[in-house]
């Protein structure tokens, strides 16, 4: 039977990075769990096996159910009536294999039910649920608000919702309205408090909020009368339960069909706060949106996978001229790009996730004891590492799943752009991507201080100290020229002194960053597994150098001057 | 009201994916060729019991399979998707045994386990495609039995009944019956559900207690080879040769003379 986990040896890989030893030991506080719960590990090994095994049957569910369910999942979408959603009929079938299999509140301490699975292994799940359909996944992967609750929310409130999302109830992040997209500073809804009943209120409209209709809602609201930016801001808790928000009305978009994106109204909807007034935004929600940019991350590889999937079995399938077209440079070529972007692109997922599960796995430490000053600095490194590499795994992946879905259709010729192909719907699954959880253009917001500051010279420096292995070196020395082309195009841009020069050069340096990095990051794996990565690191070290030095040109080319002829 | 269930699994294999090597030589399964599976029907089985178990809290499922020791894995995939106990029958003087034996030594077993309200299992198997199993189980225990169910209905401990609807030829029947009783499960029904995580993980590890010939208290000369009155005589594999083909066009008189010489030799009407 087919497995979207056992069937894709590339993801098992990356489960086994040494860094893995790190974060279960930090996860898992020397397996103090085992002997209290029947399902706990033992030791690392019994730890990576049952994450193999969680991966399993997340890639039965997928290639057997999720899969199978996609196409009519994307036909009917979901209906809005009365003020709900009522998911397409398959929906509710993928949504109870995954209950019933247990793969909800993944990441959450077993004493609220969770299984205390790393970030790490839960983007290995996100990223085979995108695979078969990316807009159930939106659904299914929301549970990860829980992350942002458990970290901010107080201890009755972790023991009444958690183990709610444990058992399987969705959640939403509630954040944009109509005039608060991009910048949420914005943002209208009401939180009035009354004294009389000892809770907040919530009052306004909330637009684009995927799964909206879910069982407890994250929301950002104005509780601070008279504020108008994000200071004015803080994260309240609204259960369903208890009534007062309803669905308006659902969006007509153009992919992730099967996920209800909704118009809110909040009717003097009871909620309760989570963490402390004013810090919705400029804590909880910046927490928030970095566990969402990842899980679009992982999102993004799915559909990478998906499109290298359908454009190969196409190609090989498909004869013109008397021969199956995967024969001609033509095509193989787009495949090998896809497959090589797909590879560069999951090992910055799983880098990005290792990351991240460092610093959390401390962070929740922190709760219980004091760090040592050993822990603190780890702390502090991890954490600066995920901050600079989530906006890149984020925004690198999603406009590689677009161009990579893009060549899909363009490999399946006049068929793919008939409806009955797959290639076309994760074409328009993949479009999201580089918009939601923020576009590609706030991603570079978030990464061009690092650039500037040098943060992520240093991590290149600290790859390109690594050993290289015998007929690696031509690769490692390649490398180190596109670094070098980015350190000089950045001190090229900062010398100018210019702030528009270097808003518009931004992007360019960003995209420069990310081939560079993620060359690295493919060299290190073609190393250890060149039977799975050597032919990608070739073909990705070729384009990255291409795209390199494609950058460079431009940037070489601007100056401040020019930058008046850029203005409409 | 809680219920004591028992399923009855084979672990058979895969024919489903049958390859060129599928046949030994001598015109017998290659079972080194062929990877063991769980009995799809079993599933389905599995899918029901499951189900009673989730509507009525405290049930308990007890898993039964006779085989070889790797038989086991059907038990353990059974506990993985949901089931409580399961239990090997596998002796050296319990194999060759045909439907009539088989049955005989799962229902000695059933009567070891003792305390049961309904005892689920596949309408058949992929090895053999008897579906004589269920049905002689039934008999030898004494219990009224329902085949080809596709969906229980209502079950009811105390008024000791059960609703069940079957699968029939162009439709679907309603039948009621009293408990405890067989109830086999048809393809058609429910598929089962996947494993569960933290049940993988918390029984990976995890042996089951293996009953033998002594253990269930078996006549000698009801299992095994001894106990089984079918002798399997000769094994031939069909193959169709070229000249028994013909082509036929689209027109009347070709399909005219195709049925009157399907009609001739009764192969329909």
């Amino acid at each position: 039977m087919a497995n979207s986990y056992t069937d894709v040896p590339e993801i098992k890989f990356h489960m086994n990075h040494p860094l893995m030893k790190r974060i279960v030991e930090l996860k898992e506080r020397n397996y103090a769990d085992y002997g209290q719960y029947d399902y706990a590990c033992k030791d690392y090994e019994d730890a990576l096996d049952n994450y193999d095994k969680l991966l399993e049957i997340a890639g039965d569910i997928n290639a057997n159910i999720i899969n199978a369910n996609a196409e009519a999942v994307d036909e009917e979408g979901p209906h809005c009536e009365n003020g709900r959603v009522r998911y397409a009929v398959k929906t509710y079938e993928n949504l109870d294999a995954m209950v019933k299999a247990g793969l909800n509140g993944m990441t959450m301490p077993r004493r609220y039910g969770g299984l205390n699975i790393p970030m790490t292994v839960y983007s290995g799940a996100n990223e085979i649920v995108s695979q078969g359909d990316a807009g159930f996944q939106n659904i299914w992967s929301l549970q990860d608000c829980i992350v942002t609750l458990y970290e901010f929310a107080d201890e009755d409130q972790r023991q009444r919702f958690i183990p709610r999302v444990c058992a399987g109830e969705t959640m939403s992040m509630d954040l944009t309205e109509p005039d608060a997209g991009s910048d949420l500073q914005s943002v209208q809804l009401k939180a009035t408090y009354s004294e009389e009943d000892q809770c907040w209120y919530l009052n306004g409209v909330k637009r684009f909020i995927t799964n909206g209709d879910s069982d407890i809602h994250l929301v950002l609201a104005r509780s601070e009368e008279g504020t108008g930016d994000g200071r004015g801001l803080s994260m309240f808790i609204y259960d369903k339960r208890n009534g007062g928000v309803n669905v308006r009305r659902i969006e007509n978009k153009l992919g992730i069909h099967g996920s209800p994106t909704c118009e809110l109204v909040y009717k003097n909807a009871k909620a309760e706060l989570c963490g402390s007034r004013k810090l919705g935004l400029i804590k909880y929600v910046m927490a928030l949106m970095n566990g969402a940019r990842l899980g679009i991350a992982a999102q993004s590889v799915g559909l990478e996978q998906a499109a290298y999937e359908e454009a190969l079995s196409y190609a090989k399938d498909r004869k013109q001229f008397g021969k199956e077209i995967i024969n001609f440079p033509a095509v193989y070529d787009m495949i090998a790009t896809i497959k090589a972007r797909l590879d560069a692109g999951r090992s910055l997922l799983y880098m990005t996730s290792r990351y991240v599960d460092i610093y959390k796995a401390l962070d929740d430490i922190a709760r219980e004891r004091k760090l040592t000053p050993e822990e603190r600095a780890e702390q502090k490194k991890y954490s600066k590492l995920a901050d600079a590499f989530t906006p890149i795994a984020k925004g690198m992946n999603s406009e590689f799943s677009n161009q990579s879905t893009y060549d899909a259709i363009q490999v399946h010729g006049g068929s793919g752009f008939m409806l009955e192909y797959k290639c076309q719907r994760i074409y328009r699954d993949a479009r999201i991507t580089s918009i939601y959880e923020g576009t590609t253009q706030l991603q570079t917001v978030a990464a061009i201080r690092y650039i500037t500051n040098g943060f992520y010279q240093t991590v290149i420096e600290d790859y390109a100290a690594l050993p290289v292995a015998e007929g690696y070196q031509s690769y490692a020395d390649r490398i180190a020229a596109m670094a070098a082309k980015l350190a000089e195009c950045t001190e090229k841009v900062k010398e100018a002194g210019d702030q528009a020069l270097l808003d518009l050069c931004a992007r360019k340096l960003y995209d420069m960053t990310g081939y560079t990095i993620m060359s690295h990051l493919l060299l290190q794996d073609a190393q250890k597994a060149p039977e799975l990565f050597q032919k990608s690191l070739n073909v990705f070290v070729n384009l990255a150098e291409a795209e390199v030095a494609k950058q460079s040109t431009y940037i070489n080319a601007l100056d401040v001057e020019q930058v008046a002829n850029y203005i409409q | 009201m809680s219920l004591k269930i028992i399923v009855l699994a084979k672990q058979v294999p895969d024919t489903r994916n049958v390859g060129p090597d599928a046949m030994t030589p001598e015109g017998t399964v290659n079972r080194a060729a062929l990877p063991a599976v769980f009995n799809p029907e079993d599933l389905n089985a599995l899918e029901q019991a499951l189900r009673l178990k989730d509507a009525n809290p405290g049930s308990t499922i007890t898993m039964l399979t006779m085989g070889l020791p790797k038989a086991a894995e059907v038990l353990k995939e059974g506990v993985y998707r949901g089931a409580d106990e399961g239990i090997l029958i596998s002796d050296r003087p319990l194999g060759g045994a045909d439907t009539l034996a088989t049955s005989y030594t799962l229902a000695q077993a059933i009567k070891k386990v003792g305390d049961y309200d309904i005892i689920l299992c596949g309408r058949q198997a992929i090895d053999g495609d008897t579906a004589q199993v269920g049905p002689q189980v039934a008999e030898k225990l004494g219990l009224t039995q329902i085949t080809y169910t596709e969906e229980i209905i209502s079950i009811d401990k105390e008024a000791k009944k059960i609703v069940a609807k079957r699968h029939i030829d162009g439709g679907v029947e309603t039948v009621e019956g009293p408990l405890p009783i067989v109830v086999t499960v048809n393809g058609s029904a429910a598929p089962c559900r996947t494993r569960n995580v933290k049940r993988v993980w918390a029984n990976k590890n995890r042996e089951f207690p293996t009953w033998g010939a002594a253990d269930i208290d078996a006549d000698p000369m009801q299992i095994g080879k001894a106990g089984s009155p079918t002798n399997v005589k000769a094994v031939k594999s069909i193959v169709f040769k070229a000249k028994e083909n013909k082509s036929l066009t689209a027109s009347d008189e070709d399909i005219e003379s195709l049925i009157v010489e399907l009609m001739e030799s009764n192969t329909i009407g």
